[in-house]
């Protein structure tokens, strides 16, 4: 597609990685904070959208992007299954937290055992795969008016 | 009372533009209208007069009773992973309707009723 | 509540003009508007988790709609000027449907618990034990990928179907040459 203004591709430069930033504290944070996973992936999902729409790509790249995102999209489903899995092979039953995942002491970072990784993976699902569908509605060869 | 009963008219006036409206893009927006009234109306029913949103902000809370002032969880845990999925089939739905336009060259469902063979 | 209320009459009539308007972007702003009142309403129901969420996705749908729209046609060419017959005699059927419908709603709606004072049973035990059983002192998050994990296994599940269902059908025609279908 093509791009956008000096003015907006500025802007966007300027601002897009402030809004990943926030999309990974939000992911990150999701058992301290309001947010988590769903939040912050969608978040991470605008911000490569706002690029994508100011910056404007070529085609190969467009599919490029399209790839990798799908990758990333099922890397992050497999990982939560993955981690659901690890609870009922190493202990007795699925999405096993405490006692097989490290809890920690309340309102740290580095606590909660299973739900930071979850939260990771399902914020890799919905972001790469919002991504993906943006990609699959926007992308150039669609174009039909004219 | 009165939430709910708005959030059932939401749901009558997505209803009717989903069964009435000939335009495939009205029908999308139709549903989008459908999942808003309910999860609004699941937000709604967990809320509690004068109470807090579910996040504990010190350990000694649960021990002092703050946590029986909280709102009701629940829902809202069911709405919030609702709301994703509401967005990615609403994508479908558009793609799907994106297609026949790219075939027919029109969003009406009569003339596509009519074009098709 | 006030604004709660001012807010829900905001949100009825966003919808009414989405649904009569015969421009399609102009529905698509006013769906943007329906969902943004519906972010706002989240947060006076203390619910900040469900309001970050809506206000993404809000923006996201608007989006994804404007997308479609500018790639084909923005009039919606079923909308025609002056009231007709046929028109008429749906509205009316609808208007008796959902009359009927809110008749035996509202008596639903008494046997529930009424607005504001919601039955807490398995709330209270997840919100007691939340923390010292799963770390995470957002219990929202607690539910979802602790308590409940399974729903939320099987809402990835749904998510991945879909996202799976729109690369298909948007990639179905692409390896067709343009105008040959």
């Amino acid at each position: 597609m093509r791009g956008m203004s000096l003015i907006v591709q500025v802007m966007t430069g300027l601002l897009a990685g402030i809004l990943l930033l926030y999309g990974g504290y939000i992911i990150l944070h999701g058992h301290l904070t309001p947010g988590g996973g769903f939040a912050g992936g969608v978040l991470v999902a605008a911000a490569l959208i706002l690029v994508s729409l100011a910056f404007g790509a070529v085609e190969q790249v467009e599919r490029r992007e399209y790839i990798l995102s799908s990758i990333f999209e099922s890397s992050g489903g497999l990982l939560f299954l993955g981690l659901a899995v690890a609870g009922y092979l190493a202990a007795d039953y699925f999405f096993r937290n405490a006692g097989l995942f490290y809890i920690g002491r309340p309102l740290e970072l580095v606590s909660g055992g299973i739900i930071p990784l979850a939260n990771i993976a399902i914020g890799l699902k919905v972001g790469a795969g919002l991504f993906a569908i943006f990609l699959a509605l926007g992308a150039s060869r669609f174009v039909m008016k004219e | 009372m009165i939430p709910y009963l708005a959030c059932v008219l939401l749901f009558l006036i997505g209803l009717y533009v989903v069964i009435s409206k000939r335009n495939l893009i009205k029908i999308v927006i139709g549903f989008s209208l459908i999942e808003y009234a309910v999860n609004l109306f699941f937000a709604l029913v967990g809320f509690k007069k004068g109470a807090l949103a579910p996040i504990i902000t010190q350990p000694e809370q649960v021990r002092m009773g703050v946590a029986r002032n909280f709102v009701d969880p629940v829902p809202q845990a069911l709405v919030l992973t609702a709301i994703v999925i509401g967005l990615s089939t609403t994508a479908l739905m558009l793609s799907l309707a994106m297609r026949l336009y790219e075939k027919y060259k029109t969003f009406d469902i009569s003339e596509i009723r009519r074009l098709k063979g | 509540m006030l604004e709660l209320y001012l807010l829900l009459a905001v949100m009825l009539a966003a919808a009414l003009v989405a649904s009569e308007t015969r421009n399609l972007l102009a529905a698509a702003v006013a769906l943007g508007l329906v969902g943004f009142s519906v972010a706002i309403m989240f947060i006076l129901a203390q619910a900040p988790d469900l309001a970050i969420v809506q206000i993404v996705v809000e923006t996201l749908t608007v989006v994804f709609f404007t997308a479609v729209i500018l790639r084909t046609t923005d009039v919606d060419t079923t909308v025609t000027q002056g009231l007709k017959m046929e028109t008429a005699m749906f509205v009316a059927a609808f208007l008796a449907f959902g009359g009927l419908f809110l008749a035996l709603i509202i008596g639903v709606l008494q046997e529930i618990p009424r607005f504001g004072e919601p039955v807490m049973r398995i709330a209270q035990e997840y919100v007691q034990l939340g923390l010292e059983r799963t770390g995470a002192a957002n219990i929202v998050s607690a539910i979802i990928l602790d308590f409940r994990g399974y729903d939320t296994l099987g809402e990835a599940t749904v998510l991945f179907t879909a996202v799976v269902g729109v690369l298909t059908v948007m990639r179905l025609a692409s390896r067709k040459k343009p105008g040959e279908f």
